[in-house]
């Protein structure tokens, strides 16, 4: 059985490796949490990458319906068809929509769902799924027919953590939750990203990072993603290293913060630091 | 083989269930763990574990279970400086303790059994109540049961690395795992729900159609309508800590309650009196404070606004700028109840004492005056009338 690992490009720690190999071999569905920008949804990809299996991706919203994902009837263009008396309206099959699920059970060998960001939806929504992910098939009612899967797809959850989840639906999943990296853990991750970086600039950027990640009262602390656009903007514009080490003792603010600081607020905070900072001397 | 782990996780407070044990026991049939500890550990953990709240109670139950097996990562206790190890003696001893303790050999008795302890700590351990390790009851260390332990070890990822957080006081978070007795709050909250149409147009508007479908002689004119949503906001304001902590659990059912009840839920806490500040997580309530003046311009007047607490204080604190106990305030507690106030229309106050007891109390009259007659008991029946007050 291919067993998921370590890519050259996505590093992955070994509860990670365990709890997706379980997730594959039992054949249930895997939920994936952890703060934003640490690596859940490109974890889907990889894991498809890994396998070698087609990757079906149902991003949901706020407003996602699980049937949506099954198949939708589209009774209004039937009813205009009707009045229009085109000949495609005595099968009803003609105006059934098929979701991402259907199409991941119809699929001629095994597939791999991602649905991501499961907790945007209502509270409802996964116990619309239990069923569906519990047996991996469905019944259609307007066609009278049971659609199951020929292959049961391996499915990958993510969630932000916005609602909590109904229990009846976690206890069919397996869980992992995404610790943010330690330093040593994100130096490998920024070395697999950008093999031919300054050592240099990548280890000063790195304090300047943690540095920022440790100021209290950050809305939104800057993860792996925004880390790994903010070291491409410094490789792009080349910076001196200076820049980066300007004042080691002082909270200053990081140049081309707009990668790392996503909240005008964090910003205001930084600027008022770094001007604490200077008038303390 | 493993069930004494489930029943321990069970005991633990952890929901793991029958379903969650077969499939560990498949997956270990399955060979996904083979034949080490470490993977063992992992895959009970995603097996098991469904939210990261109870990683640590896990790691403390497995821990416990598999006692003497080779430990998942070691957890290092740093050296303890002195100054704190005094400290901490101070807080735990009484004073007849102190006197038996000075008469066995003073101070220095006690601080060479902490230091002992730590020296023949080889591995990371957790409960039991002898050892320096993470949650045990052993008020010496992270995770304990004794509200005044001090805590080793860090906030809450627990990464390889060693991290001393000395937190000033143990406040434990709201835990909002607690069900029994909820269902009835739960349900006289359910009266604070408001149904609105808001956002896109995605229902068919059945009633509309037939009449837009027959004034158009027969031929199909479609009318949609958006969906109906909870719409209600709430804002909920905590007292923590102190004389609250009599009332933990019926502030915890509450609590519970209002997470599964409304989508928009914002809550902070504070202590005694609502300042020019509040908090978001009680772990770190002295770095990670939030200005009330962001919590009024953030949320608006729409919110509802309930606030819990015991009011039992010094009428000082209410009344008088630097009247807190905590720090000095600018602004009296009433300055900020009336700014309060003024901003969020629909306010009340829950009171966990029992009504027959307030007017004992001076500070609760005040406060009452102050929420204008607003403060009601917090009891099913209480909540029933401060829904009623508030969707007026």
């Amino acid at each position: 059985m291919a067993a998921f690992k370590s890519t050259e490009r996505y590093i992955a720690s070994r509860d990670l490796e365990v709890a997706v190999n379980a997730a594959v071999t039992l054949q249930r569905p895997l939920l994936v949490k952890g703060e934003p920008g640490t690596g859940k949804t490109v974890l889907a990809h990889e894991i498809a990458e890994a396998l070698g299996m087609p990757l079906i991706e149902w991003h949901v919203k706020s407003t996602t319906k699980a049937q949506q994902g099954l198949y939708e009837y589209d009774a209004v263009s039937r009813l205009r068809d009707g009045q229009l008396g085109d000949e495609r309206v005595r099968d009803i099959g003609n105006y059934i929509v098929r979701g991402k699920l259907w199409d991941a059970f119809d699929a001629d060998k095994q597939v791999l769902v991602l649905i991501d960001e499961i907790d945007k939806a209502d509270i409802e929504f996964p116990n619309d799924l239990l069923l569906e992910l519990d047996r991996m098939q469905f019944f259609v009612y307007e066609t009278r027919k049971t659609v199951a899967a020929k292959f049961r797809p391996i499915v990958i959850i993510t969630s932000n953590n916005e609602k909590e989840l109904p229990d009846a639906f976690l206890r069919r999943c397996f869980f992992h939750y995404i610790r943010f990296p330690d330093r040593a853990t994100m130096e490998l991750i920024v070395q697999t990203h950008y093999p031919d970086i300054r050592k240099d600039l990548a280890r000063e950027a790195l304090n300047v990072f943690f540095q920022v990640r440790e100021v209290p009262g950050l809305k939104k602390k800057p993860a792996t993603s925004e880390l790994l656009d903010w070291l491409k903007l410094l490789m792009v514009e080349d910076l001196p290293i200076e820049a980066l080490r300007a004042n080691e003792k002082h909270v200053v603010i990081p140049p081309l913060h707009g990668a790392l600081l996503k909240n005008e607020q964090d910003v205001h905070l930084f600027e008022r630091l770094a001007f604490l900072a200077r008038r303390g001397g | 083989m493993f069930s004494h782990l489930v029943l321990g996780l069970r005991s633990a407070g952890l929901p793991a269930s029958i379903t969650e044990y077969l499939t560990l026991m498949g997956a270990m049939k399955a060979g996904v763990a083979e034949y080490s500890v470490e993977d063992f550990y992992y895959l009970a953990r995603a097996t098991l574990v469904k939210d990261e709240r109870h990683l640590d109670k896990f790691d403390r139950v497995f821990g416990a279970c598999f006692k003497g097996l080779e430990m998942p990562e070691g957890v290092k206790v740093q050296d303890l400086p002195e100054e704190w190890l005094r400290k901490l003696a101070e807080k735990m001893l009484s004073p007849e303790e102190m006197a038996k303790i000075e008469s066995m050999g003073g101070f220095d008795a006690l601080m060479k059994r902490l230091q002992e302890l730590l020296a023949e700590q080889k591995e990371r351990h957790q409960g039991g109540s002898k050892w320096i390790g993470t949650a045990g009851t052993s008020p010496f260390g992270a995770y304990g049961a004794n509200p005044e332990g001090v805590r080793i070890g860090q906030d809450k990822s627990r990464n390889r690395t060693a991290v001393k957080v000395w937190d000033k006081r143990e406040f434990r978070d709201l835990d909002d795992t607690v069900e029994l007795g909820t269902r009835g709050m739960k349900l006289a909250l359910r009266r604070l729900r408001r149904f609105a149409r808001q956002g896109a147009a995605t229902e068919l508007d059945l009633p509309d159609t037939i009449l837009a479908t027959a004034k158009n002689a027969g031929s199909l004119d479609l009318k949609m309508v958006p969906e109906r949503h909870n719409n209600v906001k709430v804002l909920m304001l905590f007292d923590i800590g102190g004389s609250m902590d009599d009332h933990v659990k019926l502030t915890e059912e509450l609590f519970s309650a209002v997470r599964t009840e409304f989508k928009h839920l914002e809550y902070y806490y504070f202590h005694n009196c609502p300042y020019e500040r509040v908090w978001k997580n009680n772990r770190r309530r002295h770095e990670e404070v939030i200005p009330t003046w962001q919590v009024l311009r953030t949320y608006g007047p729409d919110y509802k606004l309930i606030i819990v607490g015991d009011g039992a204080m010094s009428p000082y604190e209410i009344t008088m700028a630097g009247g807190s106990v905590e720090h000095w305030n600018e602004e009296a507690g009433t300055v900020w109840l009336d700014r309060l106030k003024g901003h969020y229309r629909r306010a009340a106050w829950l009171n966990p004492t029992p009504k027959q007891s307030w007017g004992h109390v001076r500070s609760i009259a005040m406060l009452n005056d102050a929420m204008e007659g607003r403060m009601f008991p917090l009891t099913v029946s209480g909540i029933d009338e401060m829904t009623k007050e508030l969707s007026r």
